[in-house]
């Protein structure tokens, strides 16, 4: 909630000097709150005026930043509850739990999958974030151990997981001149752990059982200068994990309420609650395993729930050619909307049989969609055979049209003489089938 | 120092709605269910009464369905083949109430005639005391001339007849309104053409609490994040007094996640992938969990393992939490 006009005046000195080089204080503190002017351009400001000034500018969920070698995870810096009043900025960094109490080579083998994993999903490549160490032996030399066999694999960010400062110390230094996030202060261990974040530069995970109970700790440890925080609510079951999750983010997005306005880790142990830390504000999520087909859908779910809904993702519209194809080869027509597009390409693709892709301009949306909007009709298909020149490189006029939108057939012959129109089945996966025997 | 927590305070809710009756109230089943009655946003029980659980259903056909993931006809078996059998391992299966899809076919590929759709419907009332939803094979002609007869044979029984669109509601909402049962209203993923619909049907006269919203949702991957806004969009307006939105919500992820590449093919996936059954399983789950956190009521399902966790998700969603 930045300050208005008015109340940035009050915090001037009011005296009209004009050596920031407006006429007044008030229109100087205009231009502030419209942020097209610099604070420092006022050379009297006070000390007190320009804390509280900077508190207030700065964004509700401070943004934490985790980085190492070449890698950084971001979370923070939302602005609304619901991603349909704007959208999700900063994707939760998902990242996979090992413990301390195995060897160093157990540990390196049990990572490799994890670390190398990649999937492709509508032409993004998608992977996990980094590693989280946690202690079970309590012993700070085994983890100092453990955490350097996890460096020596992976150079993605980490999270240390311990409650003794001694054993977070002791992996702390096996990893230096990156930024990792340390897990977690308690009403306890807090002056020790804000220690260590303040001498390790890391990130400081925050434990609480109530929101108060988080709120009075973060208060303490700022004043010994650690910032960078993360808020851990108590994860008894789902119910209370999605509440105070919905309260937290309130508290920063409505009340500016400074002392929970940090990201929130959350610990998933089922896919529900995946799904919840992704739908319901959670900023970094640690797995407590991992499998291709486990990681595979939890992947695609932020991807999907962090897209911005302003700004569906669109291929370039345009004639592909898949497989190699003929002139004699059929040309299958879809949309420029990236899911449907990779849906019919990828199954052509996979069939390992020849045709020609039009992609038509349907402003990003899927068949039926544009459709319904007057997005994709006859004339839209026949201008994309024209447009593209269909006709030079196909000798064959077959067009084949997705079967949700048979009914533009008899209209497209209408737009396209001399072309045969085939009408195709409703879903990409019926394709290949469609074509063997259709075709 | 206790915090101040922003609290909404909605002056709408969502209606409350019964499925099924029992022989006092003119049909078969052995007890009703009710869903509905949200007077705040998902779960949000610190702020508003929550007083029904989300229920899931389990959808069966009423013969073998070829195209389903083979996964799927491995899981079931043999019941596949008998929908009152079928219907009977959904029950056990832990189903809160039973789906009947009719197929378009007859098992010999003549298209299903009324006498084949009214017994199969038959045949599950009396193998279950669950309450029933029937949805047509899913084209508003043959819909037409399957439902009406189903509904005239079940006169009582507060069946859920689906789905009712823009282009065939008419009919359906007609065989409702004069045999007792609800309906299912699909629109295709937008918060103007639901409300529109509901309009449309409430209009003809079909009392309020009778009509379920199915606003459409892609499966995760293939469209999922725009079923799941439009679901906020119409919760939110019906809590913010919207008459027109303020119905329960029935979404398919078991349709939706089982039609899906990932769900159905076995070989020559990418190795990244992961190994098959458990995959669709999850693509299945995660789909459904994603939906109940954006106010689904009913949440139709394929697979028993996704049942169960999404019903697990349920009861820890529905426990009101100890907040200190």
């Amino acid at each position: 909630m930045a300050l208005s006009g008015i109340q940035i005046y009050k915090l001037l000195p009011q005296t009209n000097c004009k050596e920031c080089g407006f006429p007044t204080c008030l229109a100087f503190a205009m231009k502030l709150a419209a942020k097209q002017v610099e604070l420092s351009a006022c050379p009297y400001v006070t000390e007190e005026s320009k804390t509280q000034l900077a508190e207030s500018s700065a964004p509700p969920i401070r943004l934490i930043s985790l980085r190492s070698d070449g890698y950084e995870v971001k979370a923070g810096n939302e602005v609304v509850l619901f991603r349909h009043e704007k959208t999700f900025y900063n994707k939760p960094g998902i990242f996979v739990k090992i413990r301390d109490d195995s060897s160093a080579e157990e540990i390196k083998a049990s990572l490799a999958p994890a670390e190398k994993f990649v999937v492709n999903y509508v032409g993004i490549d998608l992977a996990l974030d980094g590693f989280a160490v946690e202690s079970h032996t309590g012993e700070p030399e085994v983890f100092a151990q453990a955490v350097g066999a996890v460096r020596s694999v992976t150079r993605k960010p980490l999270i240390l997981i311990s409650r003794d400062p001694t054993v977070m110390s002791a992996g702390l230094r096996a990893i230096d001149g990156e930024t990792p996030l340390i897990s977690a202060a308690d009403g306890r261990n807090w002056e020790a752990m804000a220690e260590l974040a303040v001498q390790h530069r890391a990130a400081l995970v925050v434990d609480g059982e109530t929101l108060e109970e988080l709120a009075d700790l973060t208060e303490k440890i700022k004043a010994k200068g650690v910032e960078d925080l993360v808020l851990h609510p108590s994860e008894t079951g789902l119910s209370t994990v999605l509440t105070y999750n919905v309260q937290i983010r309130r508290l920063a997005l409505k009340k500016n309420y400074r002392p929970l306005g940090y990201p929130v880790i959350a610990f998933p142990t089922s896919l529900p609650a995946v799904a919840q830390a992704i739908t319901k504000y959670a900023g970094f999520i640690v797995l407590d395993r991992f499998a291709a087909q486990y990681a595979y859908p939890l992947l695609v779910l932020r991807q999907n729930i962090y897209t911005d809904p302003q700004k569906p993702i669109q291929v370039q519209p345009g004639l592909y050619e898949i497989n190699n194809p003929s002139p004699q080869d059929p040309v299958l027509v879809t949309t420029n909307f990236s899911i449907t597009y990779f849906s019919v390409a990828n199954e052509v693709e996979g069939s390992g049989l020849p045709a020609w892709l039009l992609v038509a301009d349907a402003e990003g949306m899927s068949v039926l969609t544009a459709w319904a909007a007057g997005k994709f009709d006859a004339e839209r298909i026949a201008k994309g055979v024209k447009g593209f020149g269909v006709d030079e490189k196909v000798s064959r006029k077959r067009l084949v049209l997705p079967g949700h939108v048979a009914v533009l057939s008899g209209e497209l012959e209408g737009e396209l003489p001399g072309w045969e129109i085939r009408v195709g089945p409703r879903e990409a996966v019926d394709i290949p089938k469609f074509y063997r025997q259709a075709l | 120092m206790p915090i101040d927590v922003p609290k909404d305070n909605w002056p709408g809710s969502v209606r409350t709605v019964v499925l099924g009756a029992t022989s006092t109230e003119g049909g078969t089943r052995s007890h009703t269910l009710t869903i509905g009655g949200e007077k705040a946003l998902p779960f949000m029980h610190f702020e508003g009464e929550i007083p029904n659980r989300p229920l899931v259903a389990i959808e069966i056909k009423d013969h073998r369905p070829e195209d389903w993931s083979p996964l799927l006809l491995e899981t079931w078996g043999e019941v596949t083949d008998d929908p009152a059998k079928w219907a009977q391992a959904a029950e056990q299966a832990g189903a809160d109430l039973i789906l009947l899809a009719l197929n378009l076919m007859d098992r010999s590929g003549n298209p299903k005639s009324p006498d084949q759709a009214v017994a199969a419907v038959k045949a599950v009332l009396s193998a279950t005391g669950l309450p029933l939803i029937v949805f047509g094979p899913g084209q508003a002609e043959a819909d037409n001339t399957l439902l009406v007869p189903v509904a005239e044979a079940t006169k009582g029984e507060r069946l859920v007849l689906g789905i009712c669109e823009d282009k065939n509601y008419r009919t359906i909402v007609a065989a409702a309104m004069a045999n007792g049962h609800l309906v299912d209203a699909r629109t295709p993923m937008d918060v103007n053409l639901a409300k529109q619909l509901n309009i449309l049907i409430s209009d003809m006269g079909l009392p309020l609490d009778r009509i379920i919203m199915d606003p459409t949702t892609g499966a995760l991957g293939y469209g999922i994040e725009y079923g799941f806004s439009v679901m906020e969009r119409l919760r939110l307006a019906a809590l913010q007094g919207d008459a027109m939105t303020q119905f329960p919500m029935l979404v398919t992820p078991g349709f939706e996640a089982w039609k899906t590449k990932e769900a159905k093919v076995g070989e020559g996936t990418p190795a990244s992938w992961g190994e098959w059954q458990e995959r669709a399983i999850n693509w299945e789950t995660l789909t459904a969990a994603t939906l109940l956190e954006s106010g689904a009521d009913i949440l139709v399902l394929r697979h028993p393992d996704s049942v169960k966790f999404i019903k697990g998700a349920i009861d820890e969603l529905m426990a009101v939490p100890q907040l200190a």
